[in-house]
C-alpha cells in the first residue's frame, strides 16, 4: 500500500501524547507478537521511563522458517508499521527509528525504500538495516549486538536492550505486527481494539498456518476463534491431521483431536502447554510422520545454535542425534530417557532461550509421536515428507519411519 | 540480603574449577559444563562460592546479591 492508499485507509498519523498513548496501549491490553507475548505497555514505561533512549528498533528478523506474517506486513502494509515505530518512538522519546529486515522482506528492499522516501513528515529519521541469516539472529540481543557493530548472535543478559541497548543506550525492541497494532489503537483507540477478541485476549493477530491445509498462508484471526474455524479459513484439511505444531520451531506438538478442541486464547493454549507465540501453526497430516519431521527440525535446531554456550552446542547436537537414530529405528528403547534427561538438564543454560525453546519442542514430539516412536523400532516406515522448512531444500528422498 | 551464583554460559569453557571448590551447590553435565543444582547460596557456603568465583580462569562464575 503507497502512502497516499495508506493514509486514506487508515487516516493520517494521529498525534498521541506519549503518556496518553502508553495509557491506551494499555488498556487495549496488546501484547508483544514476536514470541514473547510480553505487554506492551509495560516495555513502552520500561523503556520510556529511562533517559537518553536511542531508538526503536523494529525487528523485522523473523528468522522462524514457517512464519511469514512480518513479511508480509513489512511489504504490504509498510506504513502501518512505520507509524508504528515512529508512534512508539515518541512515547519512549528514541531519536530514531531502524527497521531491522529479515532475509525474507530484505527481498523487497526497494519497495521500503520507496516507502521511507515518500514519508517526509517523521519526527525522528526511520532508517533500514538488514539482518544477518540464522534462527538466533532474530534474538532481540542478538538484533543489536549486529546493529552495534557486532556479530549476529545472542549476548548475555543482563543488561537487556531496554537497558543498554543500540550504542549503549535504551532501546525499544518490537515485533512488525506489535507496531502496526499501536498504530492502529492510536488511531482508533483501545475500545475499538477491544471489539475483536476476548476480554483476557483483546484483539486479533496474524496466524501464519501451512502444512496440509488447502489454502496455507497467513491470516488475521480475532483471539478466542477456534481452531476448527481457523483450519476452515485456511481452505480446511487436505487429508486427515495427526498433530498440530503450536507456535513454531520453538512450540509445542498437539494431537490433532486435542488441538481441535481449542481456541487461540492464552488460557487455552497455555491447558496444553503451548503458546502461540509468533502465530506459527502447522497443520501435519497422517500421511506423514512426525517423529521423522521433529528429527529434521530438531537437527535444524542443533545446527543453528550460535555455537557460543557449551549446553546448546554439545547439547543439542547430541539430542538430534538421538533422535535421529530413534527415527530411523536404530536407538536403543531407552533412548528417549536420555533425551529426557539431557532437555532438562540444558534448559536455562543458554545466554538466549534457543536451547529452551528447541528442547519443549522435542518433548513434545516424543509424548505426541510416542506410539511412532514404538513402531519405528519395529518396523521402516514409508511416510511421506510433510516438507517442514528447515532452510533448505527439501528432502525428496524416501524416509525411514511408519505409515503406508 | 541473599546471594545467587550465575554463569555466563558464553564465557563459560567448562574448566570445572567451580564443580572442585562448590560440589554442594554445582555439578556437572555429560559435556563438563556447570548446572548450578541451587543457585540461592546459603551464607555457610559464601566463603566457598566466592573462592569459586575467583578460581574461574574466565571470569563465568558471577555471584549476585539480591536485595531480599
Amino acid at each position: 500500500m503507497s502512502l497516499a492508499e495508506h493514509q486514506r485507509v487508515h487516516g493520517e498519523l494521529p498525534h498521541r501524547d506519549p503518556h496518553e498513548l502508553i495509557e491506551a496501549v494499555e488498556a487495549s491490553g496488546l501484547r508483544g507478537r514476536g514470541g514473547a507475548d510480553f505487554p506492551t505497555a509495560r516495555k513502552l514505561r520500561a523503556v520510556g521511563g529511562s533517559r537518553r533512549v536511542s531508538a526503536v528498533v523494529v525487528n523485522g528478523s523473523e528468522t522462524e522458517p514457517a512464519s511469514a506474517k512480518d513479511r508480509l506486513l513489512l511489504t504490504r502494509l509498510p506504513h502501518l508499521v512505520l507509524d508504528g515505530a515512529v508512534l512508539a518512538a515518541q512515547a519512549v522519546g528514541a531519536s530514531e527509528v531502524i527497521l531491522q529486515l529479515g532475509t525474507g522482506a530484505a527481498s523487497a528492499p526497494g519497495a521500503l525504500e520507496a516507502a521511507l522516501a515518500a514519508r517526509d513528515r517523521d519526527p525522528v529519521p526511520v532508517s533500514l538495516a538488514a539482518a544477518p541469516e540464522g534462527y538466533v539472529a532474530g534474538e532481540e540481543s542478538a538484533v543489536i549486538h549486529h546493529l552495534n557493530g557486532g556479530v549476529g548472535l545472542p549476548t548475555f543478559v543482563p543488561p537487556r536492550p531496554f537497558q543498554k541497548g543500540f550504542r549503549g543506550r535504551p532501546t525499544l525492541i518490537q515485533n512488525p505486527e506489535t507496531l502496526a497494532q499501536v498504530a492502529l489503537v492510536a488511531r482508533f483507540g483501545e475500545r475499538w481494539y477491544r471489539e475483536l477478541g476476548t476480554s483476557a485476549d483483546p484483539g486479533s493477530a496474524l496466524v501464519t498456518i501451512s502444512g496440509a491445509v488447502a489454502a496455507p498462508g497467513v491470516y488475521e484471526l480475532a483471539f478466542g476463534t477456534s481452531m476448527i474455524a481457523l483450519l476452515e479459513a485456511a481452505g480446511g484439511a487436505t487429508e486427515r491431521l495427526r498433530a498440530f505444531l503450536v507456535g513454531g520451531y520453538f512450540g509445542t506438538w498437539v494431537q490433532a483431536e486435542r488441538a481441535l478442541e481449542l481456541v487461540l486464547a492464552r488460557e487455552d493454549l497455555r491447558s496444553v502447554g503451548c503458546s502461540l507465540g509468533s502465530g506459527v501453526l502447522i497443520a501435519l497430516g497422517e500421511s506423514s510422520c512426525g517423529l521423522h519431521e521433529s528429527a529434521r527440525v530438531i537437527d535444524y535446531l542443533s545446527r543453528q545454535s550460535a555455537q557460543q554456550c557449551g549446553p546448546c552446542t554439545f547439547g543439542l547436537r547430541a539430542i538430534a542425534d538421538s533422535i535421529a537414530a530413534i527415527a530411523s529405528g536404530v536407538a536403543h528403547p531407552q533412548e528417549t530417557e536420555r533425551v529426557k534427561r539431557w532437555a532438562s538438564e540444558i534448559r536455562g543454560r543458554g545466554a538466549c532461550h534457543h536451547p529452551d525453546g528447541a528442547t519443549r519442542f522435542i518433548l513434545s514430539a516424543l509424548d505426541v509421536f510416542a506410539e511412532e516412536v514404538a513402531e519405528h523400532r519395529r518396523q521402516r516406515c514409508r511416510a511421506r515428507p510433510a516438507g517442514l522448512p528447515v532452510g533448505g531444500p527439501v528432502a525428496e528422498e524416501p524416509v525411514v519411519g511408519r505409515r503406508r | 540480603m541473599s546471594f545467587r551464583l550465575r554463569v555466563n554460559p558464553i564465557a563459560c569453557e567448562a574448566h570445572a574449577l567451580c564443580v572442585e571448590l562448590l560440589p554442594e551447590l554445582i555439578r556437572l553435565d555429560d559435556w563438563g559444563y556447570p548446572i548450578l543444582e541451587q543457585p540461592e547460596v546459603p551464607s555457610e557456603l559464601l566463603g566457598l562460592a566466592d573462592r569459586a568465583v575467583e578460581a574461574c580462569p574466565t571470569l563465568a562464575l558471577i555471584l549476585e546479591e539480591e536485595p531480599d
